[in-house]
C-alpha cells in the first residue's frame, strides 16, 4: 500500500483544475441550468466561436455530412413509413409522396406523380405517375404501387379515414391510377396527396395486415434521395441515393452525402453542439437564440431580425365551454381581451414568435382571413375593456376586485400546461398575471403531460372533461384552413383518445356544416373557400370557442460553417421550410437539401 | 453453511417477488392513459371515430393493456420469466429489453472502472493519509472538497474546461457522430475519448468519498482497544496496521457492494451532463416522457442488480470476516 509521490502530484493537478473551475464559474452561470428544460441562454459567452475540432479522421467526411437535430425525442425505434412515429426522414428522405406542397405560394409540385386531375363530375381523380423512377432495390416504381398504397389505408390499425370517401383505387396501366370517390372531401384528399408516402407493393404486399405497424422496416426500400445507412440509440444516419430519379428527371441533386440526425440532447449540450458547429441544422427550441444570431457565431435563422422564425402552428387558449362561466361567450371574449399577448411575445419568447391573428389562421392563410370580420369582431388586449365587458355580462367584482360567478360564488379557473414545457409555463404565468388585472382569477398549474391529456380528453363515456383552461397547438402548418376549423368545430364531440379535436366541447351545428362544406370544396375554388372561412370567422369571433394567442415558430437555427445557402427570407432557397420535423420534408425541406452548398475549404 | 445460504436465498426470493409486484403496480396507478398520451404526442388524429377506436385498440393490445388487471399481472410474470420486460410506450412498442441492452454496455464501461479504480486508489490513499500527518493535512481537505462538490457542477466544469475551452474531448455522445462501430483503432480511440470525461468526473468524486471513509475508519481502528492491547504487548506497528486495515475494510466492502448493486441504474447526472447513452440517460428520458413501462423494466433490472450484489457480499463476508463464519456455524463471536 504505497502511494508514490507522482500520484500525489497528479491529485494536486486535479485539485488545481477544480480550483480554476471555481474561479471561472462567476462568468458562467450556465452551471445552474439543470438538464431538464431550463433556458440556457447564458451559456453563450462560454463558447469560443472558432471551431478547431479534435483531430479525429472522419468516416463521414465533415464537408459531405449534414448534422441535424430537433425531430427525434428518444431513441429511434421504427423506420416504418406508415407509422406516424417513424424516425426522422423516413417520410421525405427515404419514402416520397405524390406531390410536394409549397406553403409560401400555395402550390403543389408534382413529385412521384406527374399530374393529378379531377374529372368534370369531380368524383374521379386520375393520377399519372412518373416514369423512370426506381425503388432503391432496383425495381421500377409503377402506378400499381400507388394503388396498393391507397389500399393499405383500409388496414384498421393505421386509423385512416380515407376509405370513408374513396370507393375504389385501381391502376389502369403502368402509369395511371384511377381513384373513385363516393363522397369526395377535396381538402383532405389534397392533404393525403402530399402527406402520404408511397410504399413498394413488392415489399409490403406480404405484410399488409393488422400487424403492419409491427414491422420496424430498418433497411427499407424507398424511392427517395436518401437510403438508410445505420442507426444507434442517439442517431439515425442516411446516405445519398445516387440513383435518385429527380437528378435525371428535374435536374435536382441533394448536397450532403450523409445526413446524421441526432436524438435531442439536453439544452446545454444541444446549444453547445450548434455553437461549436457540430450540428448544422437544429430544429429545437433554443431560448434566447435571438442574441446568438447577432453574436458572431455564424448562426442564422430564417429572418435576420424579429420574428426570426417562420410560424408553424397556432398556440391557443382552450376554454372548457361545458363549464361555468366558460360556457358564456361574453365571459370568453372578456377573457380573450384581458390577455396581454405582446407580453408573451416579448418577454417569454424574446420576439422569436408572433402574436396570432384573432382568427388563429397561420400567416400562410392570410388570404382566407376576412379583415372586415376581424376588424369588427376581433379582440385585442385592453384590461379596461375586459373589465367593462365582464361588468356588462353580469360578472360582479368582489371587494378584492376579482370577479365572481353570477351566483356570487368565488371564481377560480385552473390553467394547465405540461410540466417541463418551460416557454409555455412562463406564458401561463403571463396569462394569469394579465387576466388578474382584469379581475379574472387564473391558477396556473403544470401537471405531467399524461395528466394534461387525461384532463383534457372527454371521458369515453361522454360527459365533461376535467380541465378549465389549457394551451394547445395541435394544428401544424399545411395546405388547407379546413384543418384549423375542423379542430375548432368538430362534431360530434370526440370521446376518449384518438380524436384530438374540439377539446373545448363547443357545439354549433351550423358551424360544423360549414366546416364539412369547406372540406368538400375543391382546393382550386378559393372563392368558395373564402366565403366559407369568412362565415366561420364570424361564428368563431362571436362565440370565441378558442382564444388564439401566438404562432409557435418553425424553430430553425443553422450554422453556416460547413453548409450555407439555407432557407432565408429573400434568398434563393426562401420558399423551402427549414425543418426536419414530420411532414416538413414534403413542404419544401427536401428542396432545401438541393439548395444548400458546402463551404469551400 | 447450506442453511445459511438457503435462508438468504429465500429472503432474496421473497424480496424480489414483493419488489417486482410493487414495480408492476406503480405504472398502473399513475394518472393518465399511456395510449392516449402516445396518440396525443404522435399527433395522430382521426376524423372517423371508428378509425380512432381501432388505433386505440391496436396500442392497447400491443402493450397488453386490453386484459383485466389480474390477467395483466399473470402475464407480467410469465413474460418476465421468459426475459421479456414489456414494451416501451415512448419507444412506440420497442421492447424494453432492447433499450436496456443497448445502454448497459456504456454504463458498465463507465461505472465499473470508475468505482473499482476509485475504490482501490481511494482506500489505499485514505489508509496512508491516516498515518502521515502532512498528507492528512494537505491532501485530505481536497478529498473533502471533491466529495462534497455538487456533482452536476463538477461535471459541467469538467465539460466546460476539457470539452469546450480546451476542446480535448467531445462534449456529447458515446462515440463520434461521424463514425460507425468498427474494430478499428480510430473507432476505439474515439470511444475512449468520449468515455474519458464522464469517467474522470465520476472518478474524482468517488475517490474523495473512499479516501475520507478509509482514513476515518483506520484512525478509529488504531484507537480501539485491540490495537492498544497489541501495542502494549509490543507488537510491531506493521502488524497492528494490518489488523486495523482488515477491520476498516469491512464497511468499505459493504459500501462497494451497494455501489455495484445499483451500477445498472447508471450514473444519471453524469450521463445527462455528457449526453452519454447509458442507463442513467434512459431513466431520465423515461421519467421525462412518463414512459412508466420502460421505467418499470429498468427498475426490475436494478432490483435484480441490488439483490445479486448483496448476495455476493454475503459470500465475500464469509470469506473475509472470520466472525461471520463462526456465527454461521452456530458459535458465538
Amino acid at each position: 500500500m504505497q502511494i508514490g509521490k507522482s500520484r500525489v502530484l497528479a491529485l494536486l493537478a486535479v485539485a488545481s483544475i477544480v480550483a480554476s473551475a471555481c474561479s471561472s464559474t462567476a462568468a458562467t452561470p450556465t452551471a445552474a441550468a439543470p438538464a431538464t428544460q431550463a433556458p440556457v441562454v447564458t451559456a453563450a459567452p462560454v463558447v469560443t466561436p472558432a471551431p478547431s475540432a479534435a483531430p479525429v479522421v472522419d468516416v463521414y467526411p465533415r464537408n459531405q455530412t449534414l448534422y441535424t437535430t430537433g425531430k427525434q425525442w428518444g431513441a429511434p425505434s421504427t423506420w416504418n413509413p406508415l407509422d406516424p412515429n417513424a424516425a426522422m426522414g423516413v417520410v421525405g428522405l427515404q419514402y416520397e409522396t405524390l406531390f410536394l406542397y409549397d406553403t409560401f405560394k400555395d402550390t403543389y409540385t408534382p413529385w412521384l406523380a406527374l399530374s393529378g386531375s379531377w374529372d368534370s363530375a369531380k368524383t374521379t381523380y386520375t393520377i399519372k405517375t412518373r416514369t423512370g423512377v426506381k425503388w432503391s432495390d432496383g425495381q421500377d416504381f409503377t402506378a400499381d404501387d400507388v394503388a396498393f398504397t391507397i389500399g393499405l389505408a383500409k388496414i384498421k390499425a393505421l386509423g385512416s379515414n380515407l376509405w370513408t370517401m374513396v370507393s375504389d383505387a385501381t391502376a389502369t396501366d403502368a402509369t395511371t391510377v384511377v381513384v373513385k370517390f363516393s363522397k369526395p372531401a377535396y381538402q383532405e384528399w389534397q392533404q393525403w396527396l402530399y402527406n402520404s408516402p408511397i410504399v413498394p407493393k413488392h415489399v409490403w404486399s406480404g405484410k399488409a395486415d393488422e400487424n403492419i405497424l409491427k414491422t420496424t422496416n430498418e433497411n427499407g426500400v424507398g424511392t427517395g434521395a436518401y437510403m438508410y445507412k445505420t442507426h444507434a440509440d442517439d442517431r439515425t444516419v442516411w446516405v445519398k441515393n445516387d440513383n435518385w430519379w429527380a437528378t435525371a428527371a428535374i435536374n435536382l441533386t441533394v448536397g450532403p452525402k450523409y445526413i446524421v440526425d441526432l436524438v435531442n440532447a439536453s439544452n446545454n449540450v444541444g446549444l453547445g453542439q450548434v455553437l461549436q458547429g457540430n450540428i448544422d441544422l437544429s430544429n429545437n427550441f433554443l431560448p434566447g437564440i435571438a442574441s446568438l444570431v447577432n453574436g458572431g457565431y455564424g448562426i442564422t435563422t430564417y429572418y435576420p431580425k424579429a420574428p426570426y422564425m417562420l410560424s408553424g402552428n397556432t398556440a391557443a387558449l382552450v376554454p372548457n365551454t361545458q363549464k361555468k362561466p366558460l360556457d358564456d361567450p361574453a365571459f370568453r371574449k372578456a377573457l380573450a381581451t384581458s390577455i396581454n399577448t405582446d407580453d408573451i411575445v416579448n418577454k417569454v419568447y424574446g420576439n422569436i414568435v408572433q402574436a396570432s391573428d384573432p382568427t388563429g389562421l397561420l400567416p400562410n392563410f392570410s388570404k382566407y382571413i376576412d379583415t372586415a370580420v376581424t376588424k369588427s369582431l376581433g379582440f385585442s388586449f385592453s384590461t379596461a375593456k375586459a373589465k367593462s365587458m365582464l361588468a356588462a355580462a353580469g360578472y360582479k367584482a368582489d371587494k378584492d376586485g376579482m370577479v365572481t360567478n353570477k351566483d356570487g360564488s368565488a371564481l377560480k379557473l385552473t390553467l394547465e400546461v405540461p410540466d417541463g414545457w418551460s416557454d409555455w409555463m412562463q406564458a401561463e404565468s403571463s396569462i394569469a398575471a394579465s387576466a388578474k388585472l382584469a379581475g379574472i382569477n387564473i391558477d396556473p398549474q403544470h401537471p405531467t403531460f399524461d395528466t394534461v391529456v387525461a384532463d383534457r380528453n372527454r371521458p369515453d363515456s361522454g360527459g365533461t372533461p376535467k380541465f378549465d383552461l389549457i394551451i394547445n397547438n395541435d394544428i401544424q402548418i399545411g395546405n388547407t384552413p379546413w384543418t384549423w376549423y375542423d379542430y375548432v368545430f368538430r362534431l360530434p364531440l370526440p370521446n376518449g383518445a384518438g380524436e384530438n379535436r374540439n377539446y373545448e366541447g363547443y357545439k354549433n351545428d351550423a358551424a360544423w356544416a360549414l366546416v364539412q362544406q369547406l372540406d368538400n370544396t375543391p382546393v382550386e375554388d378559393t372563392a368558395t373557400m373564402k366565403s366559407l372561412t369568412s362565415k366561420l370567422q364570424t361564428i368563431q369571433l362571436t362565440d370565441m370557442p378558442v382564444i388564439p394567442l401566438w404562432y409557435n415558430g418553425i424553430w430553425s437555427q443553422v450554422n453556416n460553417t460547413v453548409w450555407t445557402n439555407w432557407p432565408a427570407a429573400g434568398g434563393t432557397s426562401a420558399d423551402n421550410l427549414p425543418a426536419t420535423w414530420n411532414g416538413y420534408w414534403q413542404m419544401g425541406a427536401i428542396l432545401m437539401l438541393t439548395q444548400i452548398k458546402a463551404v469551400a475549404k | 453453511m447450506r442453511r445459511y445460504f438457503g435462508r438468504k436465498l429465500l429472503t432474496y426470493g421473497f424480496t424480489f417477488f414483493i419488489a417486482a409486484t410493487i414495480d408492476w403496480l406503480i405504472p398502473r396507478l399513475m394518472p393518465g392513459d399511456p395510449v392516449a398520451s402516445l396518440i396525443a404526442r404522435s399527433g395522430i388524429n382521426n376524423q372517423d371515430p371508428a378509425a380512432a377506436a381501432e388505433v386505440v385498440k391496436y396500442y392497447n393490445n400491443l402493450f397488453g393493456l386490453d386484459h383485466p388487471m389480474w390477467q395483466q399481472y399473470i402475464n407480467f410474470w410469465t413474460s418476465l420469466l421468459q426475459g421479456d420486460l414489456g414494451r416501451s410506450v415512448f419507444g412506440h412498442g420497442r421492447p424494453v429489453t432492447d433499450s436496456i441492452m443497448s445502454a448497459v454496455p456504456y454504463t458498465l464501461a463507465l461505472l465499473l472502472p470508475a468505482i473499482l479504480l476509485s475504490y482501490w486508489l481511494g482506500n489505499s490513499f485514505g489508509a496512508i493519509a491516516a498515518r502521515r500527518k502532512w498528507l492528512d493535512n494537505s491532501i485530505l481537505p481536497v478529498g473533502y472538497v471533491l466529495t462534497s462538490t455538487p456533482y452536476m457542477w463538477l461535471g459541467l466544469m469538467v465539460a466546460f474546461i476539457l470539452g469546450i475551452n480546451l476542446r480535448w474531448f467531445p462534449i456529447a455522445g458515446g462515440y463520434g457522430f461521424n463514425l460507425e462501430p468498427a474494430f478499428t483503432w480510430l473507432f476505439i480511440s474515439d470511444l475512449i475519448g468520449h468515455w474519458f470525461m464522464p469517467f474522470f468526473s465520476l472518478f474524482l468524486v468517488m475517490f474523495g468519498g473512499w479516501a475520507i471513509g478509509m482514513r476515518n475508519m483506520i484512525i478509529y481502528e488504531l484507537e480501539s482497544d485491540y490495537s492498544r492491547y497489541l501495542e502494549a504487548l509490543g507488537a510491531p506497528q506493521r502488524l497492528i496496521r494490518k489488523y486495523a486495515f482488515r477491520n476498516a475494510m469491512l464497511p468499505q466492502i459493504t459500501g462497494l457492494a451497494l455501489q455495484l448493486g445499483v451500477i445498472v441504474a447508471g450514473a444519471l447526472v453524469t450521463e445527462i451532463v455528457f449526453s452519454y447513452p447509458g442507463v442513467g440517460q434512459l431513466v431520465f428520458n423515461a421519467i421525462k416522457s412518463e414512459d412508466y413501462f420502460l421505467l418499470q423494466g429498468i427498475f426490475l433490472f436494478i432490483i435484480v442488480g441490488v439483490l445479486v450484489a448483496n448476495f455476493l457480499v454475503d459470500i465475500v463476508y464469509v470469506i473475509v470476516d472470520p466472525r461471520t463464519r463462526v456465527a454461521m456455524s452456530g458459535g458465538k463471536a
